[in-house]
């Protein structure tokens, strides 16, 4: 089957000398660039892009799809739709299923859920530790054999710095990046927002920025140490942010991500106690969302993910202090991002798809992805930047809805996504 | 969800302007003298239904509660739900939509996680009434307090006030910093740096102050307001012991000395006396600690009534 999309506007940070070209697909692999108007072989389907803007598909490094053993919030399934959805063609389920995805038969299982449900690719990232408890090493090898591509502990963050030397000592043997949610726990424990003006002028318990400071620093002197790459997960303190940057000047192998959420809302939001405001990390104040949008523009921040958390409707109605962390993410993402930075002009769109795909794709190792030059994987993002639309969680192909951005209105969606070769989603 | 007509909500001090303040003062001065007649008891709220639902215990907040409704003629029911709802399997939103399903006028609710008084307020028809919520806010104490206040000294503008203890999990002293603000009094607080976070100074615009020591607090003030040592709510040890707290942050009247001479001494109950508050402090003439406890009831009547409808100043 032979697929042209002509007539767009192709970003693609990797091949940047891309004007006027349509990308012409064949047989799922990216077979070769033609000129916008020039004949496609015999028998080739035609996509009009014109307006829209063509980029290599998008990958979100940070996920939780619920399966196994928590299907009722998501499944891999749902969460795929809901993943091209929003326009990632592959996302990185963290590992805190139940149980937890610390072997091999279970990155396998997650994996094979996915060609099932036929929508986004699923890249499980696999546990740094057994029931990621923090006690002894998971079988990474036999992990990375069945198809994860990064480690972490993510929510239960390895407290112990010689466990967390190991683990990167082990993990760069297998080229594994190790993924790490920054959170001192002896600092946070009980916190359920950040620590500041709001949280005393509230009366809940705060979770103190210096929390993610402590651990992102921790992690940066035993990367730096080890010579193992370590990727910080959905950083969202000015601290954090200033310790990638001085690591990443002196050649430290640290990369970092930032969620959607971090970089549009600050703690104001908790006022009226909407549990879809409970978040770990949590909204930061304007100071920190200065910092990440800093980060953002400096190229400090590599990536954009959206630590996708659903939780059932009756999970998150209770006491703000009992309501579980985590909103959904991955139908908003590109909004948000549009809505935030691009219209905002904090960054351009060659920034946005190098921050969305072509980073990804070198964070975690994905070969062939995050580039749309010929010879590689045709998982296509297509986006109308023009486009106006409301998220509603009603219409969520989600399982969950537990989002603070119900009615809010973007400007910039994913139209069509396309995953090796085939559409899966259309708008 | 759209009140009906005239139902409204006392979440916070916070919410409210000084002229709504002083409007509840005023309607609870004119409920008072109910409270001292041989029959303690008008019709005001009759046909009307409060609910008390406690999460939390109390004795002094509910009992308080209840009387001002029975002395207006209202209906009410107390739930003390000593375990949490999660543990019956009901979620919080539904444990309030099952209430307000029997149509009372009023859900008068304490609960030991901030917030929740707000999240009932959006789902409910009934207004909801701040009786306490975590470490967030406690309404009609500070209320009380500020009857309290105006009866002895015959206003609240222009006085200085210390409020001195465990800042950071007292829904008090929230209250109380927001009302005495807005009163345009000056409030100085002070207590262990574990207790006072100095982001706390925040809390208001203008007329806090963040004091380093407690006698520095204490000069010169007209009100000395002590914060109870909450065991209960402390989840880790914020001072070593109770003995060093008492010698050192504790209200002896050696300290008192150090506030005007007819300076007056508050406190929320329940005393842990001997730690907080010296006993001989807690018994002398300069403590107004029962006279609180008497206004409690004469400002929940105004809350009620003007929370289910009534008009403020008249009754």
């Amino acid at each position: 089957m032979k697929l042209l999309i002509s007539n767009g506007h192709l970003i693609d940070p990797q091949a940047p000398e891309n004007t006027g070209m349509s990308v012409l697909i064949e047989d799922g692999i990216v077979k070769g660039w033609l000129r916008n108007g020039e004949a496609p072989p015999e028998g080739t389907e035609v996509f009009d892009a014109s307006g829209l803007l063509i980029a290599p598909g998008f990958i979100d490094l940070h996920v939780h799809l619920r399966e196994p053993g928590q299907e009722h919030k998501e499944t891999i399934a749902s969460g795929c739709a809901a993943a091209v959805a929003g326009g990632w063609t592959s996302v990185c389920p963290m590992p805190n299923t139940t149980p937890v995805n610390d072997n091999a038969a279970i990155t396998r299982y997650m994996i094979e859920q996915a060609e099932r449900a036929g929508l986004a690719n699923v890249f499980p990232i696999g546990a740094i530790t057994k029931s990621s408890d923090g006690s002894e090493l998971a079988e990474m090898g036999e992990m990375k054999a069945a198809g994860a591509v990064a480690v972490s502990d993510d929510g239960r963050p390895v407290p112990n710095a010689g466990m967390m030397r190991r683990a990167m000592q082990y993990a760069k043997d297998f080229d594994l990046p190790v993924v790490d949610h920054c959170e001192d726990k002896s600092l946070s424990s009980g916190g359920v927002m950040h620590e500041g003006k709001v949280s005393l002028l509230l009366g809940l318990k705060g979770m103190p920025a210096l929390a993610e400071d402590l651990d992102a620093v921790r992690d940066i002197i035993l990367a730096k140490e080890t010579g193992s790459h370590i990727h910080i997960a959905h950083v969202s303190t000015a601290g954090a942010i200033e310790a990638v940057r001085r690591a990443k000047n002196e050649g430290v192998n640290v990369t970092c991500e930032v969620t959607p959420h971090h970089f549009t809302l600050t703690d104001k939001v908790v006022e009226g106690y909407d549990t879809n405001t409970k978040m770990a990390p949590p909204l930061r104040s304007e100071e920190h969302l200065a910092a990440i949008i800093e980060g953002i523009k400096d190229g400090t921040i590599d990536a954009i993910a959206t630590d996708h958390a659903p939780h059932h409707a009756d999970e998150k109605a209770l006491e703000y202090d009992r309501a579980p962390f985590g909103i959904t993410g991955l139908e908003t993402a590109v909004g948000l991002a549009f809505n935030e930075l691009v219209h905002k002009g904090v960054i351009g769109l060659e920034r946005l798809v190098e921050m969305c795909s072509a980073n990804p794709a070198r964070i975690f190792n994905l070969q062939g992805r995050g580039t749309l030059k010929p010879g590689s994987i045709a998982d296509i993002t297509i986006i109308d930047p023009q486009r106006t639309w409301t998220y509603r969680g009603a219409d969520s192909r989600s399982k969950s809805r537990n989002s603070p951005f119900e009615g809010w209105q973007f400007t910039g969606r994913a139209v069509t996504t396309i995953v090796g070769g085939k559409i899966v989603y259309q708008a | 969800m759209e009140k009906p007509f005239r139902r409204r909500d006392l979440l916070g001090i916070r919410d409210l302007n000084a002229a709504e303040v002083r409007g509840i003062l005023d309607t609870a001065e004119n409920f008072r003298e109910i409270n001292s007649r041989e029959i303690k008891k008008v019709p005001t709220l009759r046909g009307k239904t409060v609910i008390n639902l406690f999460f939390e215990n109390s004795t002094r907040t509910r009992t308080s509660f209840e009387l001002a409704a029975k002395r207006l003629s209202a209906d009410a029911v107390n739930i003390s739900v000593s375990s949490s709802s999660v543990t019956k399997g009901e979620t919080l939103v539904d444990t309030a939509l099952n209430l307000d399903a029997m149509d009372p006028d009023c859900i008068v609710v304490r609960h030991g996680s901030a917030g929740v008084p707000h999240q009932l307020a959006k789902v409910s028809r009934a207004a909801i009434v701040n009786a306490g919520d975590g470490a967030n806010e406690h309404a009609t104490q500070a209320l009380l307090d500020a009857m309290t206040i105006r009866d002895h000294n015959g206003k609240i503008e222009g006085l200085k006030v210390a409020i001195v203890g465990d800042i950071l999990h007292s829904r008090v002293a929230r209250s109380n910093i927001h009302l005495l603000t807005k009163l345009g009094a000056t409030v100085k607080v002070a207590g262990p740096g574990t207790l006072v976070p100095s982001d706390f100074g925040h809390l208001v615009e203008s007329g806090l102050t963040m004091c380093p020591h407690v006698e520095d607090a204490i000069e010169g003030a007209d009100v000395v307001m002590i914060l109870r040592i909450q065991r209960e709510r402390q989840d880790s040890a914020y001072f070593p012991t109770l003995r060093e707290y008492s010698i050192h942050y504790g209200l002896t009247t050696a300290r008192l000395e150090l506030a005007k001479k007819d300076a007056i001494v508050l406190h929320p109950g329940p005393m842990n006396r001997g730690i907080e508050i010296a006993s001989d402090v807690a018994d002398s003439s300069r403590s107004l600690i029962l006279d609180q406890v008497k206004y409690g009831v004469a400002v929940r009547m105004a809350v009620l009534y003007l929370s289910t409808g009534g008009s403020m100043g008249s009754s």
